[in-house]
């Protein structure tokens, strides 16, 4: 188990260094230059001489492998450079934002799964049944709705018409603030899992093991517990790893529409701004925590089923 | 026609004595939208030219001038009074005495003298050394070559000498956020970033990254029974759908509309009645780029705008919140010229133009666009149809707004469409048509005409507002006749506030920017507004 943690933890390294130098390479092909973006709405008429000293002041008239050679040092030292914009550094404003995404994500998840894995289960159990049907209507629905537009409706219905919760904002960090933009947050991984959990379920429903179960007498319920939950908890284990790994890459439509003080607004401000330093850094980190959860994921997995340590 | 007007004015008295009988109300929290985009990048408001600052910067910070917006002109702030040289190049001001900064250290010419270096200090890069450059040496400081700024002078704590470079009016520059004042006792520099220090009537309390900015009042402002509110919350939102629930829903006090909801609220009752209007700064244009042939033809560039509808765009597809241009300088600019006519709809006329021109078969050009309502794509899509009519095919060429820059100041389009500022400032606006102003400043359409460059240098010179207005004013006629841009329209900024909001003002230079030591809310305010 030591050597396959160590090989997965291993394995976190080259894609963190071929991610870095794809964003690297993509940014600085993209048009558009962070002074250029300071008179992008045409309030204010262009300077020469201060996009000048802009890109003098962060390096960017010095030629491509130029940065890139200063780019990569600075990574192997862990320094994720200055932003352009806030003149600070861009690990202190990823560290300012990191815990809101954190309680979003954490939050879209736990409803997602409280939600979602019942549902799945009764689902499965009852297949045909008018709760199944409904079940997975609303998860193909969940599935296929746009995020901005179930945000909009959200706080619609929730905060203009019925007047429940705050449309908008972090307030001083309430939980009443967290519950619009975690629900629409999950609301995608909750269709997904719950699909997820009505499938696995079935499948171990039809095995062999549980028509033997059933012949030697078992319980319904003893069958369920002992047997249908556990194997289908692989799945849904693996299906809540990926889906939380890439909550906080999602969120960045939802931080945006509730304006949320997360990582997802900051990437997208810092992509608008040509910010490169941040747009590299929360990217970085945005991938860095998606592996990390892949990892544990696969760890957790190879606890629960043995065979996996062997592929 | 007498009568009407002594009733309209007795009306309007009535109404101002009704406002004045119901008195200015202390206390309570305003929840002010800061509605554009990103996030506030830094507070060092010095360091940043975004539009999203200057929402912190009118809370915090004071500069030397400040915008006044029911006169309409920039007025002075810091000082109580100036004299000014007879060359009208030196200006003595005498600061107020009674200014102290949230640090507690009251405001001397130390204090302007620190922060107008440091604003021009080279390694700091900011926007606002272009300001500082109207004040004699300032250039040479800009560049390194000087250790002071030779036309700043402090005769005593509270008396400042400023010599400027021309006889401009300094009240332009020097009241913009990224010229404000900083206190001069101050260690570490990099805090200004983190904890702002100001002379504003606010104190910065909090600021949560990507979501608000709290400020409380500050018992020291220098204007008397100011500010009336005990708290602000500036509210970082973006996206108009959002704010359009969260204005409705009460829980934001103002909101800044696009086209479609400003056609939705003035259909509302109890939302059409606390709407505030004004012709902003902004003259949406599609530039001509004289280095593509076809263009480079005065007669074209007529032929374009005599063809294109723009009352029919701006009352359809940008749903009336505009007024039609009629030439570069808005209607807020003290040299607009009111009897001016915008080009008239008539194909028949840019089609003859156009064979004069020897295109009467047409030609085709592409327009560089980002994807902003307002002038941006869905713009060029509208125009498509009535050039097609006198033969002209255009492609419109989308591109994200941080590159449309890029693409117009390196010389990289054949048009663009862009909304940009022409005022307040009549001299400044009307420098981007002066042939000496390069094309990576704003000389954008590459405009040279010596009648223009003649007129644009006498208001340069000229002493009296009136004089250099009606010199200006011309110049701006020349430009509308030679038609280096289709002339669109002028922004028609809408701000709906809630009922017991009162004391914004239109503000002409950015309605969304608002003196909130002059705001206040009545008792009809909910709850959490108390």
């Amino acid at each position: 188990m030591l050597r396959f943690t160590l090989r997965r933890i291993l394995q976190i390294i080259p894609t963190v260094v071929v991610v870095a130098l794809l964003i690297f390479v993509i940014f600085s092909v993209v048009p558009g230059t962070f002074a250029a973006s300071l008179f992008a709405d045409g309030r204010r008429a262009a300077d020469p001489q201060m996009i000048a000293r802009l890109n003098e002041e962060f390096g960017l008239n010095k030629p491509l492998m130029e940065r890139f050679a200063t780019y990569v040092t600075d990574l192997a030292q862990f320094d994720l450079g200055t932003s352009f914009r806030t003149r600070q550094p861009v690990i202190d404003l990823i560290n300012d934002r990191m815990w809101a995404s954190l309680q979003l994500a954490v939050a879209a998840m736990v409803f997602a799964l409280v939600v979602s894995v019942p549902l799945g289960f009764v689902a499965a159990l009852r297949p045909g049944s008018v709760l199944d049907t409904v079940t997975m209507i609303g998860a193909v629905s969940g599935l296929s709705m746009p995020q901005f537009w179930l945000g909009l409706l959200m706080m619609y219905l929730f905060a203009l018409q019925l007047n429940w919760l705050p449309s908008f904002g972090y307030g001083d960090g309430s939980f009443r603030n967290l519950i619009l933009p975690a629900v629409t947050l999950g609301v995608t991984p909750l269709a997904l899992l719950a699909r997820t959990t009505r499938a696995g379920v079935l499948d171990v429903l039809n095995a062999d093991f549980i028509r033997t179960a059933h012949s030697k007498g078992m319980s319904e319920a003893k069958v369920v517990r002992w047997h249908v939950a556990r194997n289908a908890l692989v799945l849904i284990v693996t299906t809540v790893g990926l889906q939380f790994g890439s909550l906080i890459g999602q969120a960045v439509v939802i931080e945006k529409l509730f304006a949320w003080p997360g990582i997802g607004s900051l990437l997208v401000d810092s992509v608008a701004s040509r910010d490169i330093p941040v747009v590299q850094g929360t990217i970085l980190v945005i991938v860095l925590w998606f592996l990390v959860i892949n990892t544990a994921v696969d760890l957790i997995y190879a606890a629960i089923d043995p065979r996996i340590k062997q592929e | 026609m007498l009568k009407r007007l002594t009733l309209a004015a007795m009306l309007s008295l009535g109404v101002a004595a009704g406002a004045l009988a119901a008195g200015e109300r202390h206390g309570g929290t305003l929840v002010f939208t800061a509605p554009y985009g990103s996030s506030f990048a830094t507070l060092d408001v010095q360091s940043s030219p975004n539009t999203q600052e200057e929402f912190i910067t009118q809370a915090i910070h004071r500069a030397l001038y400040s915008w006044d917006s029911n006169r309409n002109k920039p007025v002075l702030e810091l000082a109580t009074s100036e004299e000014v040289s007879e060359d009208g190049m030196v200006h003595t001001y005498h600061l107020r005495k009674n200014a102290v900064f949230h640090n507690g250290k009251p405001l001397t010419a130390d204090d302007i003298i620190y922060s107008y270096k440091r604003i021009a200090n080279p390694e700091n890069a900011f926007p606002g050394a272009s300001f500082i450059a109207v004040i004699k040496g300032a250039e040479d400081y800009i560049a390194g070559k000087a250790d002071e700024i030779s036309g700043l002078k402090k005769i005593d704590d509270h008396t400042l000498e400023i010599t400027y470079t021309g006889t401009i009016n300094p009240g332009f520059p020097l009241m913009q956020n990224t010229t404000v004042i900083y206190p001069s006792n101050v260690e570490d520099e990099s805090t200004f970033g983190k904890t702002p220090v100001g002379l504003g009537a606010f104190v910065f309390k909090e600021h949560v990254p990507g979501s608000q900015v709290v400020v409380e009042k500050f018992g020291k402002y220098y204007e008397e029974g100011k500010p009336y509110l005990d708290r602000i919350n500036i509210v970082l939102m973006a996206e108009d759908a959002a704010r359009d629930v969260a204005f409705r829903n009460r829980e934001i006090d103002v909101s800044i509309l696009g086209p479609t909801q400003y056609q939705a609220y003035q259909g509302e009752e109890g939302l059409k009645g606390h709407l505030l209007e004004v012709a902003e700064v902004y003259t949406r244009n599609i530039g001509f780029n004289p280095a593509f042939e076809p263009l480079k033809d005065k007669r074209v560039r007529q032929a374009i705008n005599h063809a294109i509808n723009s009352p029919l765009i701006i009352e359809r597809l940008v749903k009336n919140k505009a007024y039609p241009a009629s030439g570069w300088l808005p209607i807020s600019s003290p040299a607009f010229d009111k009897d001016k006519a915008p080009y008239a709809y008539d194909p028949e006329k840019a089609k003859a133009l156009l064979a004069e021109a020897g295109y009467a078969d047409g030609f085709e050009f592409e327009v560089t666009a980002s994807p902003n309502e307002s002038w941006g794509v869905p713009i060029v899509e509208a125009i498509l149809p009535m050039l097609k009519k006198v033969g002209i095919t255009v492609k419109p060429k989308p591109v994200e707004s941080s590159t449309l820059g890029e693409a117009v100041t390196t010389n990289n389009f054949q048009a663009f469409i862009w909304s940009n500022l022409s005022g307040p400032d009549p001299l400044n606006a009307l420098r981007c048509y002066y042939s000496k102003t390069p094309q990576s400043a704003c000389n954008y359409t590459s405009y040279a005409n010596p009648d223009f460059d003649k007129l644009y240098e006498a208001a340069k010179q000229e002493r009296d507002p009136a004089k250099q207005n009606d010199l200006l004013r011309q110049a701006n006629n020349l430009v509308q006749d030679d038609a280096p841009v289709w002339f669109f329209n002028y922004n028609k900024a809408v701000m709906a506030y809630q009922p017991w909001v009162h004391g914004l003002v239109p503000n002409a230079t950015e309605l969304a920017v608002q003196p909130y030591d002059e705001i206040w809310i009545d008792e009809t305010a909910p709850a959490s507004r108390h």
